[in-house]
């Protein structure tokens, strides 16, 4: 396969969708570095597969541009777009042998030797044994790679890929996002993939952008999303978070911050509190939270809930104001608790994110989990 | 043990009982075609011949008859199957003023007594000044086999998956091509029930096209039906075989090619 040059960057200009009742996508922004593994995350219904379907031409936007490097794409067609979608059923034609529809891309194209294009690409996804099969023929987890191949083989500026393993187990899934990773990395396409489950966008995007009701919440690599979410919904959203109502006191010499949460004095650093809000959430993951003394920062409880999952036991600590906190203990080989005992919950100042109170604070809650 | 036997059976005697009573007609009629009657009618058996099935043809205007049913069948059958799979698109895929009017206007032809609909018809024919005849009767096929084609075809456009042709479009399709290489491969089967039943109706249709005829456009069902009233030759008994072994052919051949499918599909 011959590469087609410098991949170019994607850029969406004040892009927004309105269907006649609701406005599917806001006015947004976002620009996608050429070659980069990016992600759309979010729950369903929060615009992410509208903003997909707007990128490949399958939906036309309200408002806004389209750029695939200096080139303005909104008014183009879908079959005029360079841009190739890895749909989520993978739509791969019935009555085409795979390697008719892996060529399909290509011939339409007029390109010479489709074929031999076509069989190269089912090699890449290791399924050139089945080319002479037609789709039924073939499990959900080979229909897919077929589908990635038939997406692949035209080498576009853009790769979309709408939900591509939620029809898959969860064994075969993780088996394809290393799969996926791998052939990225090996192409060296722009790879926009769609999906609302954070593990699978986390373990495979170089940058994931976190949507939320038509709007991006936040756009930044895994880890800064992680441990500096910049919204009470991006915390929820992605993993477990515990969010204590607090507010900022003053500040001490050493660069951290005095707090008071329910009564109880707290340190924080002051370089993660937001200028100019005095009303916070502290937001502490449960991995972050110690049993016992360690840290500098503690709180008493008693523990409701106790659960061994083998690499770490999770806990549920109630506090004296009824709110309950969840921590997750390594299993280190350090002391156990049991469900009704008094503990001690701590952790360092730095181990937060402090998020300005005026945001619900279960916002985003339970939605990550489906 | 007997009983549990008979049981065990049952539902294969009552396949066997109907299949006899709806083939035994079709056996009288090939037997009779063997025959060589003493009179006019040929309803006692009462010599072997072939002459009937040497000379099919071998009563006057019986192979003209013939003839003009499969031009008009053949006719009738490809326009209705041409308008028929367009309405059916239209219906299936857009929304649009008046289709639920559409929709209805389409059964209608099915519903209407063909008696009426002959009369009908005829009457607009005269109105228009339009003399009866083979393009009356064209009309009046087209019309009525439409709505069979519609039907057929609508029932294969409802399972068709409009994410096929999203992924066409997607991966560089025109609309023209998606058209012609998703859209109408995946809906033929549809279509090619809708004009085989398209062309069965129109070639046996009696009723409406009798009252559009003119004496120069004599369908073989027509022929048939003029025939016996003063005799029946036995070459009616041929063609009537014919066309009996065609259609069983037919039949046999689309059962044959689907198991084959289905075969391959399996054996994945």
């Amino acid at each position: 396969m011959a590469t087609g040059g410098m991949t170019e960057d994607l850029r969406l200009v004040g892009i927004s969708k309105q269907f006649e009742t609701f406005t599917a996508v806001h006015p947004m922004d976002l620009e996608v570095p050429g070659g980069s593994f990016f992600a759309l995350l979010g729950p369903s219904g929060c615009g992410k597969t509208t903003t997909l379907r707007m990128v490949a031409g399958l939906e036309e936007p309200t408002g806004g541009r389209i750029l695939i490097g200096e080139k303005d794409i909104t008014s183009t067609k879908a079959y005029q777009r360079n841009v190739n979608t890895v749909f989520q059923s993978y739509a791969l034609f019935p009555h085409m042998t795979i390697l008719d529809n892996v060529a399909f891309g290509l011939k339409r194209r007029g390109v010479k030797g489709a074929n031999a294009a076509a069989q190269e690409a089912l090699d890449l996804v290791q399924l050139s044994q089945v080319a002479g099969k037609k789709p039924a023929q073939l499990s959900g987890g080979m229909q897919q790679r077929v589908a990635l191949a038939r997406a692949i083989v035209n080498r576009p500026d853009v790769l979309l890929l709408d939900e591509p393993l939620g029809a898959l187990d969860l064994k075969l899934r993780r088996q394809m996002q290393i799969e996926l990773k791998r052939i990225q990395s090996e192409v060296g396409l722009t790879f926009i993939h769609v999906t609302h489950d954070q593990e699978e966008a986390m373990t495979m995007a170089d940058s994931i952008a976190v949507m939320n009701g038509g709007r991006i919440e936040q756009l930044a690599d895994p880890a800064t999303l992680y441990e500096r979410p910049a919204s009470t919904f991006v915390a929820n959203f992605l993993g477990q978070s515990n969010l204590l109502q607090a507010r900022i006191n003053g500040f001490g010499a050493d660069g951290v911050a005095l707090a008071q949460t329910h009564g109880q004095d707290v340190l924080v650093a002051g370089d993660n509190v937001p200028d100019g809000i005095q009303d916070v959430w502290i937001g502490v993951r449960p991995e972050k939270l110690r049993l016992g003394e360690a840290g500098r920062n503690r709180l008493d409880g008693v523990v409701t809930d106790a659960s061994f999952t083998g690499v770490a036991t999770q806990y549920l600590i109630r506090m004296p104001w009824g709110f309950e906190v969840m921590l997750v203990q390594q299993n280190d080989g350090s002391a156990r608790a049991q469900v009704g005992e008094n503990v001690v919950v701590s952790w360092d100042p730095g181990h937060e994110f402090v998020l300005d109170q005026h945001q619900a604070g279960d916002a985003g809650v339970g939605l990550g989990d489906d | 043990m007997t009983m549990r036997w008979f049981r065990k059976h049952l539902l294969t005697f009552a396949a066997m009982i109907t299949l006899t009573i709806l083939l035994v007609p079709n056996l009288v009629v090939a037997i009779y075609s063997f025959n060589k009657p003493d009179g006019r009618f040929n309803y006692r058996l009462t010599k072997f011949s072939l002459d009937a099935w040497l000379h099919p043809c071998g009563t006057p205007g019986i192979c003209q008859s013939l003839g003009l049913s499969l031009r008009i069948g053949i006719t009738a059958s490809i326009a209705a199957t041409i308008l028929g799979t367009m309405i059916a698109f239209a219906l299936g895929r857009h929304r649009f003023h008046g289709r639920s009017a559409t929709n209805l206007l389409i059964f209608m032809p099915m519903a209407t007594p063909e008696v009426v609909m002959g009369s009908s018809l005829l009457a607009l024919f005269l109105n228009i000044g339009m003399s009866t005849g083979r393009t009356a009767i064209l009309i009046a096929h087209i019309m009525f086999c439409l709505s069979f084609v519609v039907v057929a075809v609508k029932a294969r456009v409802a399972t068709l998956d409009p994410r096929l042709e999203e992924a066409a479009a997607d991966l560089g399709s025109t609309p023209v091509s998606t058209f012609l290489r998703i859209t109408l491969p995946l809906a033929a089967p549809g279509i090619a029930a809708g004009a085989l039943l398209a062309f069965s109706l129109s070639f046996d249709d009696y009723i409406i096209t009798n009252f559009n005829a003119s004496p120069d456009s004599i369908t073989f069902p027509m022929y048939v039906w003029g025939a016996a009233q003063r005799g029946t030759p036995v070459q009616i008994n041929v063609i009537g075989t014919i066309m009996f072994l065609v259609s069983v052919l037919v039949v046999v051949g689309g059962q044959l090619i689907a198991t084959r499918r289905a075969r391959a599909a399996a054996a994945g």
